[in-house]
């Protein structure tokens, strides 16, 4: 809180020159209000706060209330009578709980795997090889797909009997496999799909990071004699911590999206048997079955899991000012 | 993206002049053998879609077809399918696309140029806006756009249902991209020259009018990139299609929605007219994305 403070007076103190020079004094008080810093700049950022916030804070306020009525569609939602019930409904729900586990593995496998793997493109492509912006064009193209999309491509890869995915493990002698139908190995199959969609951001944000660290570093390991190996694990990697940060706050962003893979490689709301996320299994609820209420409260539990990811990355740039 | 002139490679010593030895060579192979595995899913899409059907079941799903296995019949078939999907796509992703950029331009300027206490509370409640997953807001915005907005009814006369719906997709998409587009313009406004806008505003001009010649132009590069970026994300967008238009067969229907359910039939799922439908819904992004290689990247890192 002490950050957030200093952050405030130093913003406040800082960059002060005014139209009207020394004659602030003189002014009505009426007049200088109009003068303010804060009713200047509103009609800049207000409109846009107004359309925003209505959308996502007034909408959040609704879909919480809505999850405390036993709204199912018809007519309206009834608010005299509201009730903690359907979050009771949740928790004694053991495929809410299945769903929960689900998306903490989907979550914490694939954010892991892509730092992994987008930590590795960029430092391949930070070694100035030739046609390196062809390279990061290439691997960051997926990203750029649509879930929808991408979800087509790896059915097909997928796909049990001439899958390329099964043509490929069976040169090794195994499979093949239903990717997508065996509820052991779905949410793996799941995960490399979307670690392939998404390496290409990480690797992105981490050279973007990589780049910004000085040259003269790298020499003075070099004379210090350490290899190229010990240079990055010792010098280079611990100055990626931010990168790592806001690219992980990101991923798991994306995971918690990952609603519409799942709808479009399965075909629907209900996802095969293994895969069903809290994203999916809320769509299914609410749109689904009509059970709107219910689905609310999944909503909010869903926020309250992202929530938990995005308050303290938000709350630690607040207090070094990097907002 | 600021390219550093000294290369690494050399810097750390480890490479020689030549370039040619092995280190260099397994550097080169490791980034070939990562191409093939970021390009196979898609260029087996691409080879799939133009396969007749005997060429499916006879050659590999990689390999190309023979020339007399080459049919267009499944591009032109998705292609008719997609067609008003696309057209619904571009009517509210354009208009939003844009919005959103004035919208994220004028919040990042009030934000930064202009100084005031509790400024960087307001960015906050912005920049959270990023990060909240759509599932918590559809039900409250699926019931306003369907009962409370009296969009529908007070418009009804000179809106049909189709121009309602993309005009509720133009508000929605806007409201939402709000938030990313204020964080990258914010970024480069924090960074921009002070000594010209304090001269400015010594001499007297407006917030207005510094905004209009000072602020806007600085900023023509910066709404490049939240264009590209803004455009592929709406375009790409599927959950509001699904909520918001509801159905395939919604005259709205946009071209994601159109494609989740292509090619989908009692007998079995028709993969080379997926595939062709795949390419055609990610064609404008695609194009996008290729012209606009090194301002997207500059997007995402941001």
């Amino acid at each position: 809180m002490k950050g957030v403070l200093r952050f405030l007076r130093r913003s406040r103190t800082k960059r002060r020159a005014r139209t009207d020079g020394g004659t602030a004094e003189k002014r009505s008080t009426a007049r200088r209000w109009l003068d303010s810093d804060i009713v200047q700049s509103a009609p800049f950022w207000g409109p846009p706060f107004l359309l925003m916030g209505f959308f996502v804070y007034a909408s959040i306020g609704w879909n919480f209330l809505l999850s405390l009525t036993d709204y199912t569609g018809f007519g309206g939602a009834d608010y005299s009578n509201l009730s903690l019930e359907n979050y009771r409904m949740l928790i004694e729900d053991p495929a809410i709980w299945e769903a929960t586990r689900n998306t903490f593995v989907l979550l914490v496998v694939f954010t892991i795997t892509c730092l992994v793997i987008g930590l590795g493109l960029a430092i391949l492509l930070d070694r100035q090889v030739r046609f390196g912006r062809g390279f990061r064009t290439i691997y960051l193209l997926p990203f750029a797909l649509s879930f929808i999309v991408t979800a087509q491509f790896w059915r097909w890869m997928y796909n049990v009997n001439d899958g390329i995915v099964n043509q490929f493990v069976g040169i090794f002698g195994i499979g093949p496999y239903s990717w997508l139908g065996n509820p052991q190995i779905v949410l793996g199959a799941v995960i490399f799909a979307l670690v392939w969609q998404f390496s290409g951001y990480t690797m992105v944000i981490y050279l973007a990071a990589l780049r910004s660290i000085p040259t003269d570093q790298y020499e003075a390991s070099k004379i210090d004699g350490a290899g190229t190996l010990r240079m990055y694990r010792r010098v280079i990697i611990p100055q990626l911590r931010p990168a790592m940060v806001s690219a992980s706050v990101t991923l798991v962003l994306f995971a918690l999206k990952a609603f519409d893979f799942l709808y479009a490689v399965f075909g629907g709301y209900r996802p095969r048997q293994g895969a069903d996320i809290l994203a999916t299994k809320m769509v299914r609820e609410a749109f689904g079955q009509s059970e709107w209420a219910y689905g609310s409260a999944i909503a909010i539990a869903l926020f309250a899991l992202s929530l938990a990811v995005i308050a303290p990355y938000l709350y630690s740039q607040y207090t070094r000012g990097n907002l | 993206m600021s390219e550093r002139s000294v290369s690494v490679g050399e810097e750390t010593g480890d490479e020689t002049t030549t370039g040619f030895d092995l280190r260099r060579i397994g550097l080169y192979a490791t980034m070939l053998a990562l191409v093939v595995f970021y390009l196979l899913p898609i260029e087996s899409g691409l080879v799939t879609s133009i396969k007749t059907s005997e060429a499916l079941i006879n050659t590999q799903p990689f390999a190309p077809p023979g020339l007399d296995g080459v049919t267009l019949e499944k591009w032109q078939f998705a292609f008719d399918t997609l067609w008003s999907g696309m057209i619904n796509s571009m009517l509210f992703t354009i208009p939003a696309t844009i919005l959103c950029a004035v919208f994220g331009s004028m919040a990042a300027y009030g934000l930064t140029l202009v100084d005031w206490r509790g400024q960087v509370a307001v960015f906050t409640l912005f920049i959270a806006g990023i990060f909240i997953p759509y599932q918590a807001v559809i039900v409250p915005l699926t019931q306003f756009w369907s009962q409370y907005a009296m969009l529908d009814v007070r418009l009804g006369l000179i809106l049909t249902d189709r121009t309602a719906t993309l005009l509720e997709l133009i508000i929605t998409h806007t409201a939402y991209g709000i938030p990313i587009c204020t964080l990258l313009f914010r970024s480069q406004y924090k960074t921009m020259s002070w000594e010209m806008i304090e001269a400015a505003r010594l001499d007297g001009a407006t917030v207005w009018r510094i905004y209009k010649r000072i602020v806007l132009p600085l900023s023509v590069p910066m709404f490049a990139v939240v264009f590209i970026f803004q455009f592929t994300q709406i375009w790409n967008e599927f959950l509001f299609s699904l909520t918001i238009i509801g159905s395939v067969s919604d005259p709205a229907a946009s071209a994601t929605l159109i494609l989740s359910g292509l090619g989908e039939a009692l007998e079995g799922t028709d993969y080379p007219l997926r595939m062709a439908g795949a390419f055609i819904t990610a064609l404008p992004t695609l194009v996008v994305y290729l012209l606009f290689a090194d301002e997207f990247a500059e997007g995402v890192e941001v």
